[in-house]
């Protein structure tokens, strides 16, 4: 495993009254392995990110228990700077926002060739000429005139394919996307998701990608985990996941997607709104919203249940692998 | 389905834009023409600077077109005075993106829903003020007792309800939604999308609605205008453009949407390209470097919208 | 503002005791400026040529002056004239400021020759504008208001313009301008309520100042009366006894320190309040 998360929980709030924002996460992400992280606003996938990234907000949400592996070592508990340490090399981050991430008064080749120098130890041309080959790599045209250029010289999504690159100047085994489309538009998101599989093929690398985006997930995933209330509610196989959805929440997102809906006159809608985080400790946090909801699920947490390989669901009642429409 | 209400002709609007100590002159809207007939929903379509939101904006007249008229119910809008004007304001009436910035964070639920009324004198007094109030959040699905909150109390889906409120009192013809559920999450925007068609089924309304977002286009609209770089390119039925698009980029967003089926996947590089800068746009059609039928006409002349086919359908393309 | 809003205000104080210690001199100050006949020990003006210059002791806390006249009377009284000069700045400020910045953000070209006008204004140090006005106006309590207040309209109306072009561009200004409201109503019902936060601290910070710049025109006798007491003034009267008395400079010139501190804490306090960083921390709004 690249990476194997177990029992993550992230909490906010005093220490003797701990609000959990993420709570018992596990998940695995395989060598060359696109693991899909879903949810909606809210619902802890990017607080999840940022612990194994070890990038949380101080002071505020820290990590209370559970353990992450990131290629074979423990990084849970160590320190921030240690934590740099250990994941180089090993991980990086791309995020939505890609003109936040980039210094808008130094040229790109430099921005660039300062993430080389830190982690292969080149300087000068050497460097340089790692970034053009990296700007090759994220198939960034005319790389040797865009290297010249300023961050605000660049589109959207050039910009997010300049993010790439630095993410990939220090080799990582492990590539953490958090919704790095959702500021795109749709003719260039499908572009970096393209990319982003055919990084993956290329380089053997593991992604973990966080969406609220079913489609996206659909078409870049190899594995789904849907996250509902801090909780993950269902582990699948991107094509289970889609042909037979167990947890009630995960079918409710899908019914949903007016793109799965055209030309119907209602969409079917989950009703209410997400909890918020430790507004419901007893019982199943999905069960207030859950057209399927029964008494058991007010009262006791719900079981993980393995429905076959791979496939897990967090719920006392899930559906009977019906087909979504 | 028969008397015009709104109507758009040749609408150019461009700002001044500053960029690099140089002064650019970015042409926003550069000749759009539309018309909305009362009880139907247009909708507009398309990326990130192409015009789409300018033109909704300049028919509630927060931004000047340059050239263009824009009529209501065959009376100018652009030139409106007086009574005129107010029948305007009444009418034609805007749902925004963001529901957090769209509402004042000082004033109460119930005093942003009434606005309208307020500033052009319309309710005969306090007690059918918060009548109507009151009837109006009930429209949408919101308590009445909710006149009294602020909007840091509500969550996002309440806050796009009460901004809806806003737009649909008191009783407008025609509501221009721009990238009304665009900001909220799936499950909260199905049940925005729900509350309105049931709002323009009960109420009567016309929309324009605008989005990026092709699905929801598809799925609130009767007819659509898919827009690039300031112009249509394509105009025609929902359906029509859903199932058969013609014009190539149409084409190209309806097959970049990421389609909720994992058999159907991309398996490696997409490369379609980008749009050119607004400050430097081509003589020709503005599509044609990305364009698979691109030829020399292209490049040298910008197609105009003509109808093609039996579908009742407009496209601006030379190569059809 | 409800119980709750009151909370809200109160709690950057109580999570910071020194800002919470700030607001408590500036409450002393209000209660010795609301009730100085009662508290005062001695008649400020009264002169005792027998105990001229003491040292203070058990009878005079903070001794007597070269006239026999008890000082902590004196710097008692002395915060009204405090409290006048600091309200009085702060209105003048904003009666300017509001108007000139909310109406130059609002309209542009107006905008473009009142901000010129503000920044040749800004360009005279603060003091040497007070100083060359009362030179022009003469010396009272009602020109060093508005001397002093002149230096800080011009900031205060800077603030207020960049924060209204801010809330201009906002959506509910639009919303409300595509209904067809006029530039009363979005200044009346907006732009104002949403400049009542910021300028509070603004007000606060404006108010510490004053003080500063209140004690300086004093001790150069440019600004009160000299035998209306006032901290300024105290200093100005003895500064020729620094060495056989210096408690007649140490107790008002530390009082000056002291309010001044005081205010900016209080400002600083309000201002974490307002900034949206701190908002989640203190669960506020948001």
């Amino acid at each position: 495993m690249m990476l194997s998360v177990r029992d993550l929980t992230v909490s906010i709030g005093p220490e003797t009254a701990p609000i959990d924002i993420v709570s018992g996460v596990s998940f695995d992400i395989g060598k060359g392995e696109i693991l899909g992280l879903v949810g909606e606003s809210g619902c802890g996938k990017s607080m999840t990110s940022l612990a194994v990234m070890g990038l949380l907000p101080q002071p505020g949400p820290r990590i209370r228990g559970g353990r992450i592996d990131l290629v074979g070592a423990d990084v849970t508990q160590l320190q921030p700077w240690q934590r740099v340490e250990a994941g180089h090399g090993r991980i990086a981050m791309i995020f939505q926002e890609p003109m936040t991430s980039l210094n808008p008064v130094r040229r790109i080749g430099d921005q660039i060739a300062e993430a080389v120098r830190v982690h292969d130890g080149v300087s000068g041309a050497a460097a340089q000429a790692r970034a053009h080959e990296l700007l090759d790599l994220v198939r960034i045209p005319d790389a040797a005139l865009q290297l010249a250029a300023y961050p605000h010289q660049l589109s959207g999504g050039q910009r997010q394919r300049i993010m790439i690159a630095i993410a990939l100047a220090c080799r990582p085994q492990v590539l953490i996307a958090d919704e790095p489309t959702t500021a795109l538009d749709v003719t260039i998101q499908i572009q970096i998701l393209g990319l982003l599989r055919d990084l993956c093929n290329r380089l053997d690398m593991s992604i973990l990608f966080i969406t609220h985006d079913m489609g996206v997930i659909a078409q870049l995933a190899d594995r789904v985990a849907v996250m509902y209330g801090g909780r993950i509610v269902e582990t699948a196989d991107v094509g289970a996941l889609f042909n037979e959805p167990r947890h009630h929440y995960t079918r409710g997102l899908m019914d949903c997607m007016p793109a799965r809906n055209l030309g119907a006159r209602r969409l079917p809608t989950i009703a209410g709104q997400a909890p918020r985080p430790g507004a419901i400790r007893t019982g199943c946090v999905f069960a207030p919203r859950c057209a399927a909801v029964q008494d058991l699920c007010l009262v006791a947490a719900p079981p993980r249940i393995v429905l076959s390989e791979g496939h897990e669901a967090l719920c006392a009642f899930p559906l009977q692998g019906e087909r979504p429409s | 389905m028969s008397e015009t209400l709104l109507e758009v002709r040749d609408l150019k609007t461009s700002f001044n834009v500053k960029r690099s100590g140089r002064k650019y002159r970015l042409k926003a809207v550069d000749g759009v023409s539309l018309s909305l007939v009362s009880g139907e929903v247009l909708g507009i379509v398309g990326e990130s600077g192409c015009g789409k939101t300018t033109v909704g904006r300049s028919i509630v007249r927060l931004v000047q077109p340059d050239s263009g008229a824009i009529q209501f119910r065959g009376g100018d809008v652009l030139g409106a005075r007086g009574a005129a004007l107010r029948d305007v304001r009444l009418n034609l009436r805007m749902v925004f993106q963001d529901p957090y910035a769209s509402l004042n964070p000082r004033r109460s639920i119930g005093d942003s829903v009434a606005e309208a009324g307020d500033i052009n004198g319309v309710f005969k007094s306090r007690a059918d003020r918060a009548a109507r109030i009151a009837e109006t959040l009930s429209a949408v699905g919101l308590e009445p007792s909710f006149a009294t909150r602020y909007p840091h109390e509500l969550s996002g889906g309440q806050r796009q309800r009460a901004g809806i409120a806003r737009a649909i009192l008191p009783a407008p013809a025609v509501i221009i939604a721009d990238e009304p559920v665009s900001a909220l999450d799936v499950s909260v925007q199905a049940q925005v999308l729900n509350l309105m068609m049931d709002l323009r089924e009960r109420l009567g309304l016309s929309m324009l609605f605008i989005s990026h977002d092709i699905g929801v286009i598809g799925q609130i609209s009767d007819r659509v205008a898919v827009m690039y770089m300031g112009r249509v390119v394509e105009l025609s039925d929902a359906r029509t453009i859903l199932d058969r698009a013609m014009h190539p980029y149409t084409r190209a967003l309806m097959a970049a949407v990421p389609k909720p089926d994992p058999s159907q996947r991309i398996v490696g590089v997409v490369e379609t390209g980008e749009p050119p800068s607004q400050f430097n746009r081509p003589t020709g059609c503005a599509y044609a470097a990305r364009c698979p039928l691109a030829s020399e006409r292209c490049l040298a002349e910008a197609p105009l919208l003509r109808p093609i086919g039996p579908d009742n359908r407009l496209v601006a393309c030379h190569n059809l | 503002m409800n119980r709750d809003g009151i909370a809200l205000w109160l709690t950057p104080f109580l999570a910071r005791p020194i800002a919470l210690a700030g607001l408590c001199v500036l409450l002393a100050m209000v209660i010795a400026a609301a009730f100085a006949p009662w508290l005062a020990p001695y008649d400020p003006y009264a002169i005792d040529p027998v105990s001229r210059l003491m040292p203070p002791d058990a009878v005079h806390w903070f001794g007597t002056d070269q006239f026999g006249r008890d000082t902590l009377s004196r710097a008692i009284y002395s915060a009204r004239m405090a409290l006048l000069i600091g309200a009085g700045v702060v209105f003048f400020a904003l009666i300017t400021g509001i108007p000139v910045g909310v109406l130059s953000a609002l309209f542009p070209r107006l905008g473009h020759v009142l901000m010129r006008i503000v920044d040749v204004l800004m360009a005279f140090p603060s003091l040497l504008l007070a100083l060359g006005l009362i030179v022009i106006l003469g010396p009272s309590v009602a020109n060093s208001i508005l001397a002093i207040g002149a230096g800080f309209m011009t900031t205060t109306t800077r603030i207020i313009y960049g924060l209204a072009l801010r809330l201009r561009a906002e959506t509910y200004v639009e919303a409300s301008r595509s209904m067809g409201s006029g530039t009363w109503w979005l200044v009346t019902r907006h732009i104002l309520p949403n400049l009542i936060s910021p300028l509070l601290v603004q007000a606060s910070f404006v108010f510490a100042f004053a003080q500063l710049g209140a004690a300086s025109l004093d001790f150069l006798g440019l600004g009160a009366p000299p035998d209306i007491p006032s901290w300024g003034n105290m200093l100005a009267e003895s500064r020729t006894f620094i060495t056989r008395a210096p408690w007649l400079l140490f107790f008002p010139g530390m009082l000056i320190v002291l309010t001044a501190f005081s205010l900016n804490l209080v400002g600083d306090a309000l201002r974490d309040r307002l900034d949206p960083r701190f908002r989640d921390v203190f669960g506020g709004e948001g």
